[in-house]
């Protein structure tokens, strides 16, 4: 019989202990983990430090193109490394349903690893909990992880300014379309993939020029609309973007077409926006192209003083319309 | 992307546009009917390109929107007593949940406890009623001639199925007896029509011969694209400076003359015309479908004693006036203030297609 999650396995006794030795030792194979001290000690070279927590509880928790366990990894490496920081260590926490499959564990377990060495950082600590049938669906992460900032190093939501020039590293809307195709009740054929990927290598590639960039976000939820209405007010600028600029596969745009949505507000887990000065745009632009993951970056608008607060966008016919944050329902659990 | 780029390409838009500029100058009222057409232009932003002489105004074609608050409280009703008999489900397209009633909204009912259901299509309510054969499937039918034939063709199957669970509260209605209504508003100016590219590949030209020859007004049949747009509008200020006022079709790679004999044929088997109220517009003869009699088992208002409410409508609310293209939304003191996406006071606001959305989302 299919091997199956209990309620014991979280009670801290001897299923625990399996559990961990089943189900996470094989995979996070950190010597500091490996102590299973309730904590992790380690030394920094002290510049300044980056920390951020995210939880993850993506529905479903397989999708074409990733999982959990690789979203729970990139999702926190992200959030550090468009601050400008190496992120180093990670923190992984599960909760899990009772009778949640354990060879689906394993296989999470597993992707979790090979994330983390595709992004170069350790998961140092973890921690489980098992909870009641219906106290949680099926499975979810919380990872938060730390990184190192240089000093030189300023990315920030207030730092955009009037005429710089607004980088997208690659293609949008792929993990929203991916999600959305296996979603039940909604399921549809596309050969789509979620573009799930730690962004710090990309990020590190431009950090020789990172005196250039005012603003790095990457793309989550809300999509690029969202993101940007948000340096918008952070920084007290406007934005306008150029429709025939925004890179997206033919195969995106068929499926919002079809559905009715709007590509601007799909979801991303591989993307970034940078903020640039002028003067160094064309660089950091062919620093990102150089790397896979900015292999598609265009230079899809440039920040403006007014209207403060606003993002436009010049439409393919050459009108010009609001683009808003994120208004009604998004999918929900997206990540 | 075939069939969609070619139809937002900047080049022959911008041709489009100065023939435009080079006919006579005119002051021109041109109601879009549709509101996926409203959405398109605010979305694509023809408005900020045209001429000041030529004012596009949104017009009744968001079944949502034009769904009488008595009808919409009637459901939510409905819904409420439902939550303590248990004994039937709600059936509803996604945007009907948040239209505010007098007092509540679907999606308040559902959070109490009401079993709402939103589908896709009529045909998934049937299944919901197949699989759910102790339960009545009420569907909260909203829509026009383009949603109606889908409506038809289920009560059809319901009946070849013999599935008696299913019934349907019907406030389908048709567009071309609102836009006469609208021509015979003398406190409305409208010059012409561009005419539902979707509702017209059902119905075709003939409905809109009485407005082009009695109301002598131009009616174009447009695509949705920007180059289908702005090329209707170069055709109905074409037929306003040469004095004709006829029926044509731009939208030509979907729509035919006779419309869609299949689907109208499955239309008048099961429905028949009645008159309809309509939010905004009032009651317009014979603009809605009922069921005819032999379909009585699937009509929910003759299979059920339907709750009567007393409607209150929401203070400052103008949607009546937006609907008949009265007014623009920004026009509404409630605008973007305490009538927003997340929070609706009017129908408009609510629908994906409802003119004040799309104001709101991309033109404010």
């Amino acid at each position: 019989m299919e091997e199956r999650i209990l309620l014991a396995h979280g009670n801290g006794g001897i299923l625990t202990s399996q559990l961990i030795e089943n189900c996470f030792l094989p995979y996070f194979q950190d010597p500091l983990l490996k102590q299973l001290n309730d904590q992790a000690i380690f030394e920094l070279e002290v510049h300044r430090i980056a920390f951020t927590t995210d939880s993850f509880v993506v529905d479903p928790l397989f999708f074409p193109g990733g999982d959990i366990g690789k979203l729970a990894v990139c999702g926190t490496v992200n959030d550090l490394a468009v601050g400008g920081a190496t992120p180093l260590y990670l923190s992984i926490g599960f909760i899990i349903e009772e009778n949640f499959p354990i060879e689906e564990l394993k296989k999470i377990s597993s992707s979790i690893s090979i994330a983390a060495k595709e992004a170069q950082v350790r998961i140092v600590t973890a921690d489980t909990k098992v909870v009641e049938k219906g106290a949680c669906d099926k499975l979810f992460i919380n990872t938060s992880g730390i990184g190192l900032v240089k000093k030189e190093v300023d990315f920030s939501g207030h730092n955009a300014r009037e005429d710089d020039k607004i980088l997208l590293s690659g293609d949008i809307g792929d993990h929203g379309i991916a999600i959305l195709s296996s979603r039940k009740g909604i399921e549809f054929e596309t050969s789509i993939k979620s573009d799930c990927a730690p962004l710090n290598l990309l990020v590190n590639d431009l950090l020789p020029s990172a005196h250039y960039i005012h603003v790095m976000r990457d793309l989550t939820r809300g999509g690029l609309a969202t993101i940007l209405n948000e340096i918008a007010m952070q920084s007290e600028i406007g934005i306008t973007i150029y429709e025939d600029r925004i890179p997206l596969k033919e195969e995106v745009r068929g499926m919002c077409e079809l559905l009715g949505l709007d590509p601007l507000y799909l979801a991303n887990e591989g993307k970034l926006v940078a903020f640039v000065h002028p003067d160094g745009a064309e660089e950091v632009l062919s620093l990102m192209k150089k790397n896979p993951l900015g292999g598609n970056a265009r230079i899809i608008g440039e920040v403006m003083r007014k209207p403060s607060e606003k993002v436009t966008m010049e439409t393919h016919v050459g009108g010009s319309r609001l683009i808003e944050m994120l208004v009604g329902e998004d999918l929900p659990r997206i990540c | 992307m075939k069939y969609i780029d070619e139809f937002r390409k900047r080049e022959p838009f911008n041709a489009l546009l100065s023939k435009i500029k080079s006919l006579p100058l005119q002051t021109i009222s041109l109601m879009e009917v549709c509101g996926t057409h409203t959405v398109s232009i605010s979305k694509s932003g023809i408005r900020s390109l045209l001429p000041p002489n030529i004012r596009l105004i949104s017009g009744p074609g968001c079944p949502v929107c034009v769904t009488s608050l008595e009808d919409v409280d009637r459901v939510i009703m409905l819904a409420a007593e439902g939550k303590t008999h248990s004994t039937y489900i709600i059936a509803t397209f996604g945007d009907m949940m948040r239209v505010p009633g007098s007092h509540s909204s679907l999606l308040k009912e559902k959070a109490k406890g009401a079993d709402i259901r939103v589908v896709y299509s009529p045909v998934d309510a049937l299944t919901l009623a197949r699989e759910n054969s102790d339960k009545e499937v009420i569907f909260f039918a909203v829509g026009f001639e383009t949603t109606s034939p889908t409506f038809a063709a289920t009560i059809l199957q319901a009946k070849r199925e013999g599935v008696d669970n299913f019934s349907i509260i019907s406030n389908n209605k048709l567009i071309p007896p609102a836009m006469e209504a609208l021509l015979n508003d003398e406190n409305i100016t409208i010059d012409g029509f561009i005419c539902p590219g979707h509702v017209s590949a059902i119905i075709g030209t003939t409905p809109y011969q009485k407005i082009a020859n009695h109301y002598h007004k131009g009616c174009v049949i447009s695509g949705f694209e920007p180059l289908d747009i702005i090329f209707s509008i170069y055709l109905l200020m074409h037929q306003k400076s040469s004095g004709t006022a006829k029926v044509e079709i731009e939208y030509s790679r979907v729509v035919r003359q006779e419309g869609n004999p299949k689907a109208l044929k499955t239309l008048n088997q099961v429905y028949e015309l009645s008159d309809a109220q309509w939010r905004g517009l009032g009651i317009i003869p014979k603009s809605g479908l009922v069921l005819k009699d032999e379909f009585a088992l699937y009509d929910a208002a003759k299979k059920f004693d339907l709750p009567k409410p007393e409607v209150s409508e929401p203070k400052g609310c103008r949607c009546d006036q937006v609907l008949k293209g009265m007014i623009s939304p920004k026009e509404c003191p409630l605008f973007a203030t305490h009538c927003t996406p997340a929070e609706p006071v009017g129908a408009c606001m609510v629908s994906s297609e409802g003119t004040c959305a799309a104001y709101y989302k991309y033109e404010r």
